[in-house]
């Protein structure tokens, strides 16, 4: 039994040792390097380039512009292809590009011996533009003589959905009714280890990329289309990878090293970019600008809530607008039996690309909504826990946008344990104290709800191959990627859990290669310990089948009175009674020379189900009123993922998320020039990304319901503890000064502005 | 990787400065955390480098016979922090010595090259400038002494002539014995940035009466800038709230901080007055003077 057991992650040691070889630390003879020449406009077309002084520059090999890449758009997005034509992501991009469409966009490269003589000489490439104008607010993007960012428009794609009944009795039903203006920053993802790729080939025909992607299999489909080259002929490695985040859900660098490696006779090419390129050249998260309205009847029922979004997807679609659909269909859950308006339009802008990042449009779409919830309370008079606990979904309660059952929900049982665990009932009598001068303090609580994974809108496909090795050991091979969230982990004590084969016994090859490793489309939508964990469990079911067939075969044992414990194969009766180890049993099954063979299992299996999971924050606060600062003295997530698969994973899991969404609320932006398009701050000196210094201790806890559609009775984790702290920060800093925030991040350059606007400082 | 076309190790003063003599392009380079980061930004003026970071003559903090106290340009902030005799004598730079970036950077960071990299923010200088620190510089024509007040020009740019070095600062004991002090760096982050505004004050007090501030603001102005009026204004009052606040409002007067994308010049000068007034009356408390 391994499952629920708070086992050590299985790279553990590797990765503080410094042991694992992550793709920088792979290198090849004759590798060159790679360095993009990136406009230092924000829109406008090339009018020139000259290459001549970098092209002179010792060790410089290659040049190649915008004339020079295939006249392919192709799309970058991390999704599964869609049979449906409609339903695919825009393909906007070229390898490199004539029309710069934001600062920092690609219009040549340079391979050179050395990063440090490639990076020297794209400095020395002279660009001349000719300039068109910047369009970064929505005024701007949708006005009618606006500027075209793309052929096709500058709308990337508008939705609307209105559920749960009918919207004007919804608002007749009511007895207040309330309309805020909320909106988003563009923060990063900040994984450790930057975007890094090479690429090199072995003969005239096969391409071998080494990727830090959490999607090779993806990646290797999108290289194919970006390139015309065919899909069977290249092979994606995914190392070690210092996190993701939803950044390398996306392919970044990958199809140019492929193209570089195919330009230069299959010499190993590598590009790694700087941190700063990472921050402004990826990609981002979207803000959301908009509104949230919501009405709350005399019972205190919430009647509706309805959010209107614009989001800003920067100068390439990446993900567009599938952010803010999930964002909003994500959200349909925590209160279900409200009507629910959604409406989001997703546009093209001359800043940095936005793509996938952790909790996917949620985190944006959940600050609108707990905020509204907040103030909607106040208004009515209602204490806003009492408020969101009266309309918390109940099992039972049907999902408005699919009109499923919802089999679990914990929200409430989430919520009455933060407020013990806070002491909310004392501290907010003790607080009313602390309402004026300089040090207030106020607490604050948030919602969520999420997906586990994707279906119905994309495929849900996992795949697994597990092989029982000549001593007895099982190899458990995954599309899945392990991208630091744990999965290998808990792969590993599923496979156990099921086949009865100890923890230890079980190797989950941590590798991919699109060679070998079984189809999966990655890491993403917090999908893993779901969708991936079906596959495991129908794998592991069929693998031990085998075993045990294997063993009566051997030993005449009947196999169904027969089970798997550790390493050895028992009587179901008498599990002391050893009928065969599982290592005489493979070295039989290998080399016996009339019977066996290699034991294996392989599924490939398509979820079709998707829980809702669940959870909320609850916050303390200081805020100093003078200095403009929040000083955050206790904060708790509690989280209902189902049940837990490993407690430690799960809490370092809560730990990360929380700690992100601190920085979104109090510090983080990405800050963007209006009328130029400039990045400011595409650096860790002035992307003020909390350090540990400014992250509180982080508590957590969990309510675990048991999940009936999942194997193990798991739902997501790895995204949802990042969407909560920000509104309830938001929600306690109203509660200590009286002021509204509206914006993120609340940095003290923001509530400098609100207090001094209210009269406080 | 850095692109460095020149690498020479001085192993005296003397040799760094005819190094430098010999080689105007050439900067010296201490801990490196400033020209390391301009290197690798690809500024090619810090292309040929003159090593001095291991030099014994720079480093050191003693206690001089007359009380004065001298610090080696050369010493880093890590060593600054766990000085016993700057423990003792003037707490106040190795309260601001801990505000610099991180442990790592601490472990190199040198509190000269704070001072000759010219930032505005420099996190050490305020609190020289309360203690009216003088440096020693030495170059190729002599060596001079400078008051550290003097030292700056305007933003990135100091006093020091091509082949000067800063050798060592003094702090005489009249301008540290008997002051109250402290020192406040007013960042986005608690640790790893760069100072919004930095505030730094010197007091002494006699029967309830400011004798002598010394209050000084990094980030308020072109360079670090010494709240003169406000120290004119503060002599003889009562330490009171209310006096602390209208001296506070004083220090408005010698400043002008930028209006920039980091911070805009209204947040800045409502800090500074904030500021103003915290880090004045905690000096008063470090004296031992209740409020
Ligand atoms: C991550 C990080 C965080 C940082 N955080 C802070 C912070 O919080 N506060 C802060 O104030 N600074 C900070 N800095 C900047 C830097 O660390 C300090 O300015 C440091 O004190 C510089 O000292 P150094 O010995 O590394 O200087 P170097 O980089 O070696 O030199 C800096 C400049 O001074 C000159 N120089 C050095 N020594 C002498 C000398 N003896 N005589 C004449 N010229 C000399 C050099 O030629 C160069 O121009 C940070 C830097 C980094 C990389």
């Amino acid at each position: 039994m391994s499952v629920g057991k708070p086992i050590e992650r299985l790279d553990a040691v590797a990765k503080v040792t410094g042991k694992a070889r992550y793709t920088e630390d792979f290198t090849l003879q004759g590798m060159k390097h790679a360095v993009y020449v990136r406009s230092d406009i924000a829109h406008g077309m090339v009018k020139s380039i000259n290459v001549d002084e970098a092209s002179a520059l010792t060790g410089v090999r290659a040049i190649f512009t915008y004339e020079d890449v295939p006249d392919i758009l192709f799309a970058t997005a991390g999704h599964p292809y869609s049979t449906d034509p409609g339903h695919r992501d825009p393909y906007d991009r070229n390898l490199l590009t004539k029309h710069v469409r934001y600062e920092g966009d690609e219009v040549a490269i340079v391979v050179a011996d050395s990063e440090l003589i490639a990076r020297k000489a794209a400095r020395l490439i002279k660009v001349e533009y000719d300039k068109l104008p910047v369009l970064n607010t929505p005024e701007r993007i949708l006005a009618d003589d606006a500027e075209m960012i793309h052929p096709t428009g500058n709308i990337v794609g508008a939705h609307e959905f209105v559920v749960g009944g009918d919207m004007a009795e919804a608002i007749k039903s009511s007895e207040h009714t309330l309309e805020n203006k909320y909106s988003t920053a563009m923060v990063q993802h900040f994984h450790l280890e930057n975007h890094i790729a090479y690429a090199y080939m072995e003969d005239n025909e096969n391409i071998t990329v080494v990727s830090s992607t959490q999607i090779p299999h993806i990646a290797r489909r999108i290289i194919s289309e970006a390139l015309d080259f065919p899909m069977g002929k290249i092979k994606v490695i995914k190392p070690y990878i210092g996190g993701g985040f939803g950044a390398k859900q996306d392919v970044v660098v990958e199809p140019m090293a492929a193209f570089l490696t195919l330009k230069m006779g299959g010499a190993p090419i590598q590009i790694n970019l700087t941190r700063e390129e990472c921050l402004s050249c990826t990609r981002t998260r979207h803000p959301f600008l908009g509104t949230a309205k919501g009405g709350i009847d005399k019972n205190g029922k919430l009647t509706f809530m309805d959010v209107e979004v614009v989001s800003l997807t920067g100068a390439y679609a990446s993900h567009g607008h599938a952010i803010a659909q999930a964002g909003g269909a994500k959200a349909c859950t925590m209160y279900p039996r409200s009507v629910i308006r959604f409406n989001a339009t997703t546009v093209y802008s001359n800043m940095p690309a936005a793509g996938a990042m952790r909790a996917y449009g949620t985190p944006q779409v959940i600050f609108f909504v707990e905020n509204m919830m907040e103030e909607l309370a106040l208004k009515a008079g209602i204490d806003p826990l009492e408020f969101r606990l009266k309309n918390a979904g109940l099992p039972g309660d049907i999902n408005p946008l699919n009109k499923k059952p919802i089999l679990s929900h914990g929200l409430k049982e989430c919520l009455e344990k933060g407020r013990k665990l806070i002491d909310w009932d004392k501290k907010k009598k003790r607080y009313k104290k602390f309402k004026d001068g300089t040090i207030r303090r106020g607490l604050g609580v948030a919602c969520f709800s999420y997906a586990s994974g994707t279906y119905p809108v994309l495929v849900e496909i996992a795949s697994v191959r597990m092989a029982l090795v000549q001593d007895g050991s099982v190899h458990v091979l995954t599309g899945a990627t392990e991208i630091g969230q744990g999965s290998d982990t808990v792969f590993a004590q599923m496979a156990s859990e099921t086949t009865g084969i100890s923890t230890d016994k079980i190797k989950v090859i941590s590798t991919q290669d699109t060679d070998f490793s079984p189809f999966d489309t990655g890491s993403y939508a917090s999908r893993q310990t779901y969708v991936g964990g079906q596959a495991i469990y129908k794998t592991a079911e069929k693998l031990k089948d085998n075993i045990l067939a294997y063993a009566e075969e051997m030993t005449g044992v009947l196999a169904n009175r027969l089970q798997i414990v550790g390493d050895k194969i028992v009587l179901i009766e008498q599990p002391d009674k050893t009928v065969v180890t599982l290592k005489d049993l493979s070295i039989d099954a290998h080399y016996h020379k009339d019977r066996g063979g290699q034991i294996t299992a392989e599924v490939s299996y398509k979820t079709r189900t998707n829980a809702p999971s669940f959870g909320c924050t609850f916050v303390d606060i200081e805020v100093d009123i003078e200095l403009c600062k929040v000083d955050i003295k206790e904060i708790i997530n509690i989280h209902d993922s189902g049940k837990i698969i490993n407690p430690i994973l799960a809490k370092g899991q809560v730990h990360g998320g929380m700690g992100m969404s601190i920085g979104a609320a109090l510090a983080e932006e990405m800050l963007i020039d209006d009328e130029t398009g400039k990045v400011y701050n595409n650096n860790l000196l002035d992307y003020k990304m909390p350090t540990i210094m400014d992250t509180p201790d982080l508590k957590c806890d969990f309510v675990e319901t048991e999940e009936p559609t999942a194997s193990y009775g798991n739902k997501s984790l790895g995204e949802p503890p990042i969407i909560s702290p920000a509104p309830a920060i938001r929600n306690a800093i109203l509660d200590a000064t009286g002021v509204a925030p509206s914006e993120l991040p609340m940095s003290p350059k923001r509530l400098f502005e609100l207090f001094k606007l209210e009269g406080l400082i | 990787m850095f692109d460095i076309k020149s690498y020479e190790k001085a192993d005296t003063v003397k040799q760094a400065i005819e190094l430098l003599s010999a080689n105007p392009d050439a900067k010296l380079i201490a801990g490196g955390t400033d020209v390391l980061i301009r290197l690798r930004e690809g500024h090619e003026e810090f292309s040929s480098i003159i090593d001095i970071h291991h030099l014994e003559e720079i480093k050191g903090v003693e206690m001089q016979d007359n009380m004065d106290v001298r610090i080696g340009a050369g010493m880093c902030f890590t060593d600054v922090i766990e000085s016993e005799i700057i423990d003792q004598t003037i707490p106040i730079v190795a309260e601001a010595s801990g505000t610099v970036g991180g442990p790592q950077v601490r472990n190199v960071a040198t509190i000269g090259g704070n001072l000759c990299n010219g930032a505005i923010s420099a996190d050490s200088v305020a609190s020289l400038c309360v203690l009216d620190a003088t440096l020693e510089i030495e170059g190729i024509d002599g060596a001079r002494e400078v008051p550290v007040t003097e030292f700056y020009l305007g933003p990135g740019k100091i006093v020091l002539t091509h082949t000067e070095i800063l050798k060592s600062i003094y702090i005489k004991a009249e301008n540290y014995m008997g002051f109250g002090t402290h020192y406040y760096k007013y960042a986005m982050r608690n640790a790893m940035d760069i100072a919004t505004i930095g505030c730094a004050a010197a007091i002494k007090v006699d029967e309830g009466k400011v004798e002598t501030l010394k209050l000084a603001f990094t980030v308020a102005a072109p360079k670090p800038t010494r709240a003169t009026t406000a120290e004119q204004f503060s002599v003889g009052l009562d330490a009171t709230s209310e006096n602390i606040e209208k001296i506070a409002k004083k220090a408005l007067e010698d400043l002008n901080p930028r209006d920039s994308w980091r911070a805009s010049k209204d947040f800045r000068l409502h800090i500074i007055e904030t500021l103003a007034k915290r880090v004045i009356t905690a000096a008063i408390i470090d004296a031992g003077v209740q409020l």
